[in-house]
Order: structure tokens, then sequence, then C-alpha cells
């Protein structure tokens, strides 16, 4: 089950500085989208979306200091549609200390493929209330959407293979040819 | 004029010793015993030994009262695949054997099923209440000669002194299932360490130990003969150890279960290990053993117990007590009870008839002129339990995927082949 | 993991895994819809043959947040003893796709019997006087709560009451040693089980003597009936020996805890309100019950791992 020969070699797509910039520049759309930060709050998918959520979050405050724009993590693991069929282990502990009804809520994670992930998490907002409105914010989306899921604001557009990994930290994006569960 | 049968090549083991020889047998008596003999009915007996047929002490065929569990019939049988020749049926039927009624019953369903001599005992008390005597003197002008309750024991001392007392002027023998009811309420397994993981009521040792020594007394008082059901403790034995140093006309037998399974088993939580007396400990298991040895006990009886399986498909402390026995007492014997033939043959055959007062016709050496209630067995063939071969209507035997062995090739019951090559002739 | 039945036999491994899960589930119930798709289209089987309204109920309503399906059997135990037996009760449940039973009886046993006539997971809510093991995972996690520890080296746990006949004693002595505690019993002789030489305790007759060095007193229930057994002469003499009383919560370390796995016989082992003590945290062992019955069946039904060879 390898991948396509000649790419098996991990190669950087994003570097650290250029995922600074998207983050500076997602959190200035998200301003501008919303015509400001009324109601705004804003929610990262755990594990992968916190530490751009926070980032985002700190972001938006620079950019508005009228208002604190507060900033929470939802874990999806509970919310999956596939428990049950493989082993979930669960990620950090949701924490949203904060009433989403009415909000505008804007959820971020690190990469967006099939979409089920991001279902979940839409889902998972349910019992916490009922947001005025909910936006998407990746750092990546490398396609092969299996749900009909779309991002409001994107870092990077990077087409993939199906059994490529991609993976997003502060330090940059890297994608490798190696085997990995689907999403 | 029923066919003559011969047995060929097998090794008699007799009291006065053994010799590879023929057996022939004839209208129920062996008339020759010799090399190369011939008859109607050849059995192979190479590899086997020859010995008289088994007589168990105790055993509950549960007819009449409880026939979905087993009948005097399927109980017969069971017992003639087991290498028996007689036994010694268990009063606690419904109704019990407390009168000369149910005593011929059960008498007469065991001729007809005609594969063992089915030897009825009374009941000491009526009902088995403990609570007045039962009419021992009529049934024992009957022929009742071995009086019991078992399945309880009598609680009230005056009231089982009375029952010596009487029994002495009868000349029958008195059996006790030793148990202080107070001090076994509930009780499922032996009070152990197991047991009180389990959250479980225990039985203690001292609940048999304390019956034990009483009626040793009661028969030292009154001189009436008492034969100790069961023994399962290391104290028990010392008591009877002391009690026949001391003359007593005391007897005792132990099941074969108590001599290999211990009380660790419960822990699987499976109530086919679940027995009165319970299964005990492993030093309990030596001290049994050595009472074997030294003569202290002087038989083995199977209790075999049978329960129809929905019964002991019930939670232990609801499942009855209680496990078969008759087709698996010599392979267990033979496997757990680190003992010579010759011993093996005493306990389970010579003894109990003794004991049993039939040893006009059971238990006497395979020699010219005897009764021909013959067992012969492979002392050597290894085997397990098949459930779905067992003759007993039940199937509540805890050797299931144990190895026994020791196993009965041929049984003769009053000259006639009950069981010939492992097969039940009728 | 397959079952839950005890609690030697869930492991520390095991019991350390379900309290850090618990804590996911009491997260879910701080939110205002508490309740998680998770366990969608599984069925629990609640089989109640001893009546437990509180604990049934706890684990109905952690089927429930989990959104799997329930069905409630209130068995009384003699309709199961004449014609049906149990096996049959259990296959024909099972036979109507139920997923896991929650058994709660007063055999010793029960739960490892139906193992054997059903494919479903089991989850022990009491057997006998044998284990409980949710509750010691409620009581295990509850101490965690108030203490902010994973484990408890170093603590003194006392268990008071009629350990012979407790169940919940007997997980929690298992539990609580497992997660490196010291425990104490304290009880008359004749309500401590005949050999205990094997068990990972010390023994005390006298209550006051340890009250001072407890960090976690726990209580438990003494059932009438003991006394009519010859177990204690009076109830009152028990409780002047073995109750909670005013002055023994004054010698209480200003840090301890008391708990008790309920109902109380207030005036037996209780002689003042739990709500005067304020070191008493029965209130949130009954409220942390549905956080761990949730992680309980999320572990046996939700994560995969009893589904053994399916892809």
């Amino acid at each position: 089950m390898a991948s396509s020969t000649g790419t098996n070699a991990p190669r950087e797509v994003m570097s650290a500085t250029d995922v600074r910039r998207a983050i500076v520049r997602i959190a200035h759309e998200i301003v501008e989208r919303n015509h400001g930060v009324d109601g705004l709050a804003i929610v990262g998918l755990q594990r992968g979306g916190t530490w751009i959520a926070e980032a985002i979050t700190k972001q938006i405050n620079e950019i508005e200091t009228s208002v604190t724009v507060p900033v929470g993590a939802i874990d999806v693991s509970l919310h999956r549609d596939d428990i049950g069929i493989r082993p979930v282990s669960l990620g950090a502990i949701s924490n949203i200390p904060f009433d989403l009804t009415g909000a505008t809520v804007v959820l971020v994670d690190d990469v967006l493929f099939t979409g089920r992930t991001v279902r979940a998490a839409m889902e998972g907002l349910n019992n916490y209330g009922r947001p005025r409105s909910v936006q998407l914010a990746v750092l990546v989306d490398r396609g092969h959407r299996e749900l009909p899921i779309r991002p409001d604001f994107v870092g990077k557009n990077l087409p993939t293979q199906q059994d490529d990994e991609v993976s997003a930290t502060s330090d940059g994006v890297v994608i490798s040819g190696s085997i990995v569960d689907a999403r | 004029m029923s066919k003559s049968v011969v047995i060929k090549g097998g090794t008699i083991v007799n009291p006065d010793g053994q010799s590879r020889v023929d057996v022939r047998i004839e209208n129920g008596k062996v008339v020759e015993v010799g090399a190369n003999l011939s008859a109607d009915v050849q059995l192979d007996a190479s590899g086997c030994i020859v010995s008289s047929g088994f007589i168990d002490l105790h055993a509950h065929l549960r007819e009449p009262g409880k026939e979905e569990a087993e009948t005097i019939e399927t109980g017969s049988r069971a017992g003639a695949l087991g290498g028996y020749t007689a036994l010694v049926a268990m009063p606690n039927t419904d109704p019990p054997q407390d009168s000369i009624a149910v005593i011929d019953f059960v008498r007469e369903q065991g001729k007809r099923a005609g594969l063992i001599d089915v030897v009825p005992s009374g009941c000491i008390t009526l009902g088995r209440l403990g609570e007045t005597l039962a009419p021992m003197a009529e049934l024992a002008q009957a022929g009742v000669t071995l009086f019991t309750d078992d399945g309880v024991g009598v609680q009230d001392a005056s009231l089982m002194r009375r029952a010596l007392e009487y029994a002495k002027g009868l000349g029958v023998t008195l059996a006790q299932h030793c148990e202080v009811a107070e001090l076994t309420k509930g009780a499922v397994m032996n009070e152990c360490q197991c047991c009180t993981d389990l959250g479980l009521p225990g039985w203690p040792s001292i609940a048999e130990e304390l019956m034990v020594f009483r009626d040793i007394e009661l028969v030292r008082i009154t001189g009436a003969s008492m034969h100790f059901l069961h023994l399962s403790t290391a104290r028990s034995v010392e008591l009877v150890r002391a009690a026949k140093r001391d003359g007593l006309p005391i007897t005792a037998e132990v099941t074969p279960h108590h001599l290999s399974l211990t009380q660790e088993l419960l822990s699987s939580y499976d109530s086919v290990y679940k027995v009165n007396p319970p299964l005990r400990s492993a030093e309990d298991i030596r001290a049994l053993k050595v009472g074997l040895l030294d003569g202290t006990i002087d038989a083995i009886a199977t209790d075999h117990a049978p329960h129809p399986r929905r019964d002991k498909e019930m939670s232990l402390d609801m499942a009855p007590p209680g496990m078969l026995g008759l087709e698996t007492a010599l392979g267990v014997v033979m496997a757990y009870g680190d003992l010579e033939i010759k011993d093996v043959v005493s306990l389970l055959s010579w003894n109990p008839a003794r004991i049993a007062k039939i040893d006009a016709n059971h238990g006497r050496p395979v020699a010219v002129g005897e009764s021909a209630n013959i067992c012969v067995f492979d002392p050597e063939l290894v085997w397990s339990v098949d459930i779905e071969r067992l003759a007993s209507k039940s199937i509540n035997t805890p050797y299931v995927g144990r190895t026994l062995r020791g196993r009965v090739r041929h049984t003769i019951f009053k000259g006639t082949p009950t069981v010939i090559d492992g097969q039940a002739q009728k | 993991m397959k079952h839950l039945r005890s609690i030697d036999e869930l492991g520390v491994d095991g019991l350390v895994a379900l309290l850090q899960l618990t804590d996911h589930m009491a997260e879910i119930n701080q939110r205002p819809v508490p309740k998680v798709p998770a366990l969608r289209g599984r069925t629990v089987a609640s089989l109640f043959f001893e009546d437990s309204t509180r604990t049934r109920l706890s684990f109905e309503t952690a089927a429930k947040r989990l959104s799997a399906d329930t069905m409630t059997f209130n068995v009384s135990t003699s309709s199961v003893n004449k014609g049906e037996s149990l096996r049959d009760t259990v296959a024909t449940i099972t036979d109507m796709g139920v997923d896991a039973f929650v058994v709660r009886h007063k055999s010793v046993g029960i739960p490892w019997q139906i193992s054997q006539w059903t494919k479903a997971s089991i989850i022990n809510a009491g057997d006998g006087a044998h284990q409980h093991p949710t509750q010691a995972l409620v009581d295990c996690y509850t101490i965690r709560e108030a203490t902010h520890t994973q484990r408890f080296d170093g603590m003194q746990i006392t268990i008071v009451g009629d350990i012979k006949h407790s169940r919940v004693a007997r997980s929690n002595i298992q539990a609580f040693s497992m997660l490196g505690a010291k425990v104490t019993l304290v009880a008359p002789p004749t309500l401590l089980p005949p050999d205990i030489s094997h068990w990972p305790v010390q023994i005390n007759h006298h209550l006051d003597d340890v009250i001072p060095s407890s960090d976690v007193l726990y209580m438990l229930r003494l059932q009438s009936e003991r006394m009519s057994q010859g177990h204690v002469p009076t109830l009152r003499e028990y409780s002047e020996q073995y109750g909670l009383t005013q002055k023994r919560v004054s010698k209480l370390k200003d840090s301890a805890i008391v708990m008790h796995p309920g109902p109380m016989n207030r005036g037996v082992e209780m002689q003042i309100d739990p709500s005067d003590v304020k070191n008493s945290l029965i209130h949130r062992q009954v409220a942390n019950g549905v956080s761990v019955r949730m992680a309980v069946l999320f572990e046996l039904l939700g994560t995969g791992s009893s589904l053994g060879g399916q892809a």
C-alpha cells in the first residue's frame, strides 16, 4: 500500500513565516467579513485547531481593542460518525466558557479534508447554544471532500493525493506521502 | 437358562492375593477359575483387573419425587457403567423412604430395571424433619440395614441419642450427614479466603466436626454402630481415627470429589462445584488421603446427586448442591487418589459391602461358588467425560474437561453382563 | 474492555483510564445541552433484580446522554425462578438487540454467568455482597476531584461499618489500594469477614483511634437485620461505637472528607445530618454517578475495543 513513487520524502509547503502571515490575513478577513467583532466567538477544534484559534483570536483582539473576542476549544471525538467503527481516543476536554446563543462562531481547524470533523464540530456546538451563524476558517484546504462543507477563510489551498499526510504546526506545513487513515 | 460367560485374560484381585486367570460364570455364580476357559459369551479382559463389583453406599436416585433429574432405572444404568453391582439409595426422596410402601417401591423399581442391586436406606426421623423417630423396627424387618436423614444431619442431640439406642436394639447402622445447620445458614462454599473475597456466607469446617465429635461420644455411651457420610475435613479424620483407636463401632466414607477438587473452583461462579459438604482445601484433601491409607476411612462413596440443567444454571446461592458421581468414581479415584489397586477395590467394594450388610452376595472374592457380581476394569485407560454420552439423566458433573484414569470395561450382575465394552446392555 | 464486572478484573490501568474518561463526561454534563450522539443506535438494557431506583436511573440517564436507547426490565426474582430460567430471560432480551446489560442481583456471580449466555457487554451494578464496581469508580472520582490528585499514595482512607456484607467495601478496598491509598477497616469483629489476612488493609475495632489520622472517612450503611442475626447487640450500641457523631466530626482533620454510598440510615451510622458536615462529599458522589456511568458505557460500547474483529 505504498504511495506513488517519487513523492515519499516530506516536503514543506508553507514555512513558519507563511503560516504566521496566513493567520494574520485570516484574522483581518474575519473582521472584514463580519463588519467588526460584534457577537464574534472563535472556537478551535481539538487538537489541531486550538493553537490556530488562539493565534487568530490574539490577532483580532490586537486589531479591534474595544471588545475582547472570546476563544474556546471543542473536542469532537464524541460527535464523530465513526464511533464504534474504529477506536476513538479522546482529545483534550472541550472548554467553551461562554454562551454561544446568538453568536457568530468561527470554527477553526488546521487541515480541512473530508469535512467530517467539521460536521461533528457543528453538531457539538449545538450542545452549547444556538449560534446566529457558523463560519469556518482553516489553515490548509487539501480537498477530497466527502460532505458539502466549504471553508469561509483559507490559509492555503493544497492539492493532495488521498493517502498523503499533511501536518500543520506553527513551524510550517509539511506534506508526506505516507499512508494515512481516512479523516 | 441364562448364557454362560467367561472373562478372559484379566487379573483377579482378591483380599488374599491376585492371579491372572480366566473366570467362568454360570447361573449367577462363578463356576470355574483357570486357564483357557470358554463359554457362550466371551468377555475380553486383557490388561484389566477383575474384582467384585463396586458398592456405592451413597447414591441419590431421585425416584420417587424428582424423576426429571434421575430415575431408578437411569441411576442403575449409570451405576452399572461405573462398575457398580449394588448401591444404597438415599432416603431423601419425595415421599421420603420412611415407610414400607416407599421402601418396597424403590426396591421394586430397582428389580424392574434389573441392572444393579438397589438397596433402599431408611430415614432416621419421620419425614427427615428431625423431630420424631421413623418406624425403624418396621423398616428393619423389611430388610433395611442403614438409616440416615442424609441431606441434613439430625440436629437434636437427645433425639440422636435415642435413635442410636433404638438402632442398637435392632442391630442396624445409623449414618450421619454431619452439619450443624445454624452454622451453615445460606452457606455456599467452604469458609475460606476465597469465600471472603466473593462476599458469600461460608460453610465452616467446625459445622461438620462438631457433629462428628458429638456423634462419636453418643456412640461411646450407646454402643450403637455409626457410619459417617462424606467426611470432608482434616479434623474430622483425626476425630474418627481417635474413635477407632478407642475401639468404637464407627465407619466412615469419603467422596471422589472431596479427594480431587478444591474450594478455589468456586471462584468460577459455576454451581457445578457447589456441593454439601463443600469442596475444601488442599490440606483437607491430603488428610483425607492419609485417612484412606491408614484405614481411618473405610469406603469411597459417590454421593451421586443429579440435578436438572435448569436448577444448576442458577446462581451459586440458589442452585441446589450436588454432583454426579457413579460413572466417574473409578476414573477419579485412580487419577487423583494415589492408591494401590488393591486399596481401590477394598474401598469401592469389599468394605462398603460389609458396611451395607450385603456381603453375602457383594464384595465377595472372585472365586468358585461365589455370586457373580463382578467388575472388569482397565486401570490404565485415560479418558475424559463426554456429557452427551452419560447414562445419567442429568449432566452436573464437575469433571468435564478433566483427564480421568481407569475405566470400567464390563460389569456382571448376578451372572449376567450389564455392561460390555463400556456399553450398557439394557 | 468487554465487561465491567469487578474492580480486580478491571485492573489499575482500566481504573485510571475510566477515571480520565469521566472528566470528558463531566464536561458534557456541564453543557447547556448535555447530550452527545456517541452511542447512537446502541441499546442498553437494565436488568435489576434488586430494587434500586437511584442506581438504575443513574445508568439510564447516562445511556440517554450518550444517545443510546434504553430498555428496563424490572424482573422480580420469583418469575425467573419458576418457569423461565435466567438464561432464557437473557437470551430473549439479547435477541431483541441489546448491546449492554446493566445487572444488579442479590446473588454473587450473576454477571459472570450471564456473560456466558450473551454476546452483549455486562456491567455489574451489584452482585450480592461481592462487587459494585461503578460505585467504587464514583467514589474514586469524587476523591480525585476533591483532592486534585490522580493517585492516592499516602492517603489514609478509613472504611467503617458492615464490611462483611458490603459489596461497596469489597470494590472500594481494591480500588483505593490500587491507587496507592492506605486502607483501614473499622468494625466490630462480627461485621468483618472471617479471614481477611490476605487483604491489603489494617483493622481497628475503635473508630475514635483512627478519626484524627483519616483523610477520607467512608461510612457504610448498617442494615437493621444485622441485629436479629446476632452481628450487633443493638443498633444503639452500634451507633455509639461506630456511628458518625458530632463529636467525631469535630475530631476530623480540616482537610478530611466524609463519604457514604447511600442510602443512609439516619440515627444508625449517621447520627448527624450530612449537610451539617462541612467535609461531606456525599452530594458529589451522587452528582458524579452519571458522569462515571457515561464513561463506563462509552468505554464498553463506543471505543471499538469491544468489537473484536470488525473492520
